[in-house]
């Protein structure tokens, strides 16, 4: 067997083609002690792409909280996030973005990304129970458009429908900023038995390395490199960068897995995404660290014939690595066989600090693991930013120039129902399985966040994605400190209490000045809103370049993912009305504000103008007096204003059960203002009478401002002594406008 | 009374089933591999809903040739009671134990929802607590579910009063509007002529449990159970 590289050198020519920078390839020189061959080379080029080595974004990163007592595992650590929920369990949850993919297949693109995030859950040994996601597109009035929602949704769909996990919630926009980069961003939720978990480790020189799963192919090799650049028109030629999806051995793979971990025979695991056997090898050596000695040649190929760097680099989905306890494959080849997959001892741990790679004798790559891994060697950079020129711009919006509304609510309720990101979204989510599993209490029970029973346990998880990015790109501080607070909003309307954040941060170009100014901006907003929630980010994932080749980034998008619990049954709270007579109270102040509204947006056509108000401390204010409210049992429904202001809020919460609502404006303020501003900060309630003593009495004592709107009425809509007509007639548009657009 | 419940590669509506006969239930419930042909000497067989190898080529077409199906087929023609849901209804319709076959949704596309179901057959072992004004609220969660059978076997199978379940709305109406899948006639369950295997498309299992706050399902459980006391 040789131990020397005996393959020719490369080149700064070839480094730089494969998205090496000059610099990058002299320290990978030096790290080698030699000139790498191509093998290496491309091992360096995805290792030390921005999507497995966060190196534009790391510095930034690490200033986010990560602290909390109920933590297990903390961001970086493992491959997801771990939270200590009680009775001997812990939610493991993470976000992750499939961006580009999509916006070039969307259906392979959009059920890859649903395949690599619940392996990521199950690679820790935890079951997933639930999925989320959150969409962005482009104008759904373009024919591109609409292929793109249609593949979309259908990839998510037919993966995660067949591998049995329920959709439980998400969100759905459409902005032109995302005309050809869409963001399709998957989150998963799974529930772990504390002390059952599984480490992301190779401990043991001598013990075994198996894979196992579906074989290897050539599809998607260099995706993650890939995923590191601008989408353009020739984005198409990258078409073999996207792997294709398989949800049966998905679901095959995840019970072997379960099933494995029962027999205690395994070291460490983890799946395969992202630069496939090069970074499960790297990074669980690292960890570790260990280093393995892997026999390329016995990994079970999908083709004839793939060279070195192929097989290396393969992201074809569904594949797991796994060490084992030596002595013990016979039990863990028993399971493999019981599951009829795939699968190959490829090599062992050993001691040298090194991954190698072999085909037969012939030493192929050579390469110290933790040169490659984020957190080791792995290059880390600060970019310089500029306060890109809009913001300065946005504020010379002034509501004073705009004319109120005076009584012809009607019209503009009507078009506002309609609107794609107001509408419901029905289209979409009915397409996903939300009730395979038995655990989803929102089907029957609309909440402002998704709310799943933990089984074994009289708690339940309450789930969240939120991220109104229009908020973040007038103001990244403020916006993205939003979309914490309104994350947190709905799982505290839904009688949670949040306990920790994952993050998917999908932004333009980092090498931008302006897109870093946004970047770096929105995590000091992430950074300040998480810990007046005293909810830490617990992992998540980093998608830069996504904008498009005429140069514009898309909105800056850092999508919140949100776990809270439920500790009783009775605590679980619903948006909708109850009953005819109930009153309805808005939690929170009224402003004159209209700024980035869907109001001023969409029905006025104004695109600039700043962030809504938001006052972080008032925030938490309120959610402590909601939940107050709450375990008290005093709230008949609950729900957050958000977008479409507080008209809309009301007219979710009478929906579900036919109901109306008669209320009326305040005289303080602008009746635009009123009823369609998007002021942050407030929740609307209705309470019953007998309950409105207690009610008062409580919030009376809270530095929070409490407005009476009026009460519940059977199907009419009626606004200052003005009727709008019934119920039924909004529910209609509201119901059918994606459909429509969607389906013509 | 002992009951079995397959389990295929890709079923990934058995544990909530199992969950269910054990937990709400409390029957005694065994777990059936699909590369087995023992079934345990159960008296009820379900096969639960899901993907079963991953229903590439036609929803249930291959399951069918699974070991454990030939000891259900036998089973089932000896008189045993088995019950198919969603994908195991297309199972049994593939192996030609139900007639009739079960075609893409006419929107061509998955649904997942709450519809309501209203009995034609109050006399079946999954349908005797039911009465004919029963109606329930049961979701469904498929791709293809719209039944169809020619027109030979649809007069059989109406004039053996073969049908369990129609779609009907929440007031118990049977029509087009609330029919979620095309399903010729609003069928969304059916037996065969000797009333011992059951298929039906939506998921009595995913309704059967307070703490999802929808237990319209449980009665047809409870049927199974009053079925084995009375024998």
């Amino acid at each position: 067997m040789t131990h020397t590289i005996s393959q020719p050198e490369t080149t700064l020519e070839q480094a730089i083609s494969l998205g090496l920078l000059p610099e990058e390839y002299e320290k990978i020189k030096t790290i080698l002690g030699r000139t790498p061959n191509f093998n290496e080379l491309s091992v360096y080029s995805v290792m030390w792409s921005e999507h497995c080595s966060y190196k534009n974004s790391i510095v930034w990163l690490k200033t986010l909280p990560k602290e909390s007592p109920k933590l297990l595992a903390k961001a970086g650590e493992e491959n997801a996030g771990l939270i200590d929920i009680g009775d001997g369990l812990a939610v493991c949850f993470k976000i992750e973005s499939h961006n580009h993919p999509s916006a070039i297949e969307p259906y392979q693109g959009a059920a890859t990304g649903v395949g690599g995030i619940n392996r990521d859950i199950f690679s820790m040994g935890a079951r997933p129970i639930a999925q989320l996601n959150s969409l962005r597109f482009g104008n759904i009035e373009t024919k591109r458009t609409k292929w793109l929602v249609k593949g979309v949704v259908k990839g998510i769909g037919d993966y995660g429908n067949a591998f049995g996990i329920p959709t439980v919630g998400g969100e759905v926009y459409f902005d032109d900023c995302y005309e050809t980069n869409i963001l399709v961003n998957a989150m998963s939720v799974g529930i772990a038995k504390i002390g059952k978990t599984i480490s992301a480790s190779a401990d043991g020189p001598g013990n075994p390395v198996y894979i196992f799963g579906a074989s290897t192919g050539k599809d998607g090799i260099h995706g993650a490199a890939f995923a590191s650049k601008d989408i353009s028109e020739d984005s198409i030629n990258d078409l073999p960068s996207v792997q294709v999806g398989d949800p049966f051995w998905e679901k095959l793979i995840l019970e072997a897995s379960m099933e494995l971990l029962d027999t205690g025979a395994v070291v460490g695991m983890q799946d395969m995404g992202a630069a496939g056997i090069t970074c499960s090898t790297s990074e669980m050596s690292a960890k570790s660290g260990t280093g393995m000695k892997i026999q390329l040649d016995k990994v079970p190929l999908r083709q004839q014939n793939m060279k070195a760097w192929e097989i290396l680099l393969s992201e074809s989905q569904e594949r797991m690595l796994v060490v084992l306890k030596k002595g013990r494959e016979d039990e863990a080849e028993k399971i493999f066989k019981k599951w009829d997959l795939t699968f190959a001892c490829i090599g062992e741990v050993t001691n040298t600090g090194r991954v190698q790679y072999y085909i037969g004798e012939t030493l192929e790559a050579d390469i110290p693991a933790v040169s490659l891994v984020l957190g080791g060697e792995a290059p880390v950079y600060k970019r310089d930013w500029e306060k890109p020129s809009y913001i300065d711009r946005l504020n010379n919006f002034d509501i004073n120039v705009i004319t109120d509304i005076e009584n012809n609510f009607e019209d503009i309720a009507k078009f506002m129902v309609q609107l794609p990101n107001i509408a419901s979204k029905k289209w979409v989510f009915r397409q996903y399985d939300s009730m395979v599993g038995t655990i989803n209490q929102s089907t029957n029970n609309p909440s402002d966040a998704a709310v799943v029973k933990i089984k074994g346990s009289q708690k339940s998880l309450a789930l969240t994605v939120d991220c109104n990015s229009r908020y973040v790109w007038a103001n990244p501080e403020a916006g993205c400190a939003i979309a914490v607070a309104e994350a947190a909003r709905n799982i505290v309307c839904t009688g949670g209490k949040p306990v920790g954040v994952t993050n998917c941060l999908n932004f333009g170009n980092p090498y931008d000045k302006g897109v870093y100014y946004q970047f770096k901006h929105s995590i000091d907003g992430m950074g300040k809103a998480c810990r007046k929630f005293e909810t830490p980010v617990t992992g998540g994932n980093v998608s830069f370049y996504n904008q498009s080749s005429d140069g514009t980034a898309v909105f800056p998008t850092p999508t919140i993912g949100m776990v809270g619990i439920i500790e009783k049954p009775e605590h679980i709270t619903t948006l909708d009305f109850k009953q005819e007579g109930d009153v309805i109270f808005m939690l929170g102040k009224s402003k004159n504000d209209i700024n980035s509204s869907q109001y001023l947006v969409k029905y006025l056509n104004i695109a600039e103008s700043p962030a809504p108000y938001f006052d972080l401390d008032e925030e938490l204010n309120l959610h402590n007096l909601v939940l107050n409210l709450i375990y008290k049992n005093l709230l008949q429904s609950c729900h957050d204003v958000s977008e479409g202001g507080l008209f809309i809020t009301l007219f979710e919460s009478a929906l579900n059960r036919n109901l109306g609502f008669e209320i009326s404006t305040d005289s303080n303020f602008r009746k635009d203002a009123f009823l369609f501003g998007e002021a942050q900060g407030r929740v609307v309630v209705s309470v019953k009478p007998e309950n409105l003593q207690a009610f008062e009495q409580i919030v009376s004592t809270a530095q929070i401002s409490s407005t009476k709107l009026g009460s519940v009425k059977d199907k009419k809509i009626v606004i200052n002594e003005i009727s709008l007509g019934n119920i039924e007639l909004y529910a209609d548009l509201y119901n059918n406008a994606i459909a429509q657009k969607l389906e013509d | 009374m002992k009951l079995g419940v397959v389990i295929f590669p890709g079923s990934n509506c058995d544990q909530d089933l199992i969950n269910v006969l054990q937990t709400i239930e409390n029957a005694e419930v065994v777990k059936l591999w699909h590369k087995d042909t023992d079934l345990k000497n159960c008296d009820f067989i379900f096969l639960p809903g899901g993907f079963s190898y991953g229903d590439y080529l036609r929803s249930g077409a291959i399951a069918r040739y699974s070991p454990i199906m030939q000891s259900v087929t036998c089973f089932a023609n000896e008189g045993g009671y088995v019950m198919g849901i969603c994908n195991g209804f297309q199972i049994l319709c593939e192996a030609g134990l139900l007639p009739g076959a079960l075609l893409r949704n006419v929107n061509r596309k998955f649904i997942c929802e709450n519809v309501y179901l209203i009995p034609a057959n109050t006399e079946l072992a999954i349908t005797n607590k039911l009465t004919k004004n029963s109606i329930l609220k049961i979701p469904i969660a498929h791709g293809e579910g719209c039944f169809y059978a020619d027109q030979n076997t649809m007069k059989e199978i109406l004039d053996n009063e073969q049908v369990i379940f129609y779609y009907c709305n929440s007031k118990g109406e049977i029509n087009y509007e609330s029919n979620p899948n095309g399903s010729l006639n609003n069928i969304a369950g059916i037996c065969n002529k000797t009333k011992n295997v059951f298929g039906m498309m939506p998921h009595p299992e995913r309704c059967a449990d307070i703490s999802l706050f929808n237990t319209d399902g449980k009665a047809i459980f409870d049927s199974i159970k009053e079925n084995f006391s009375l024998v």
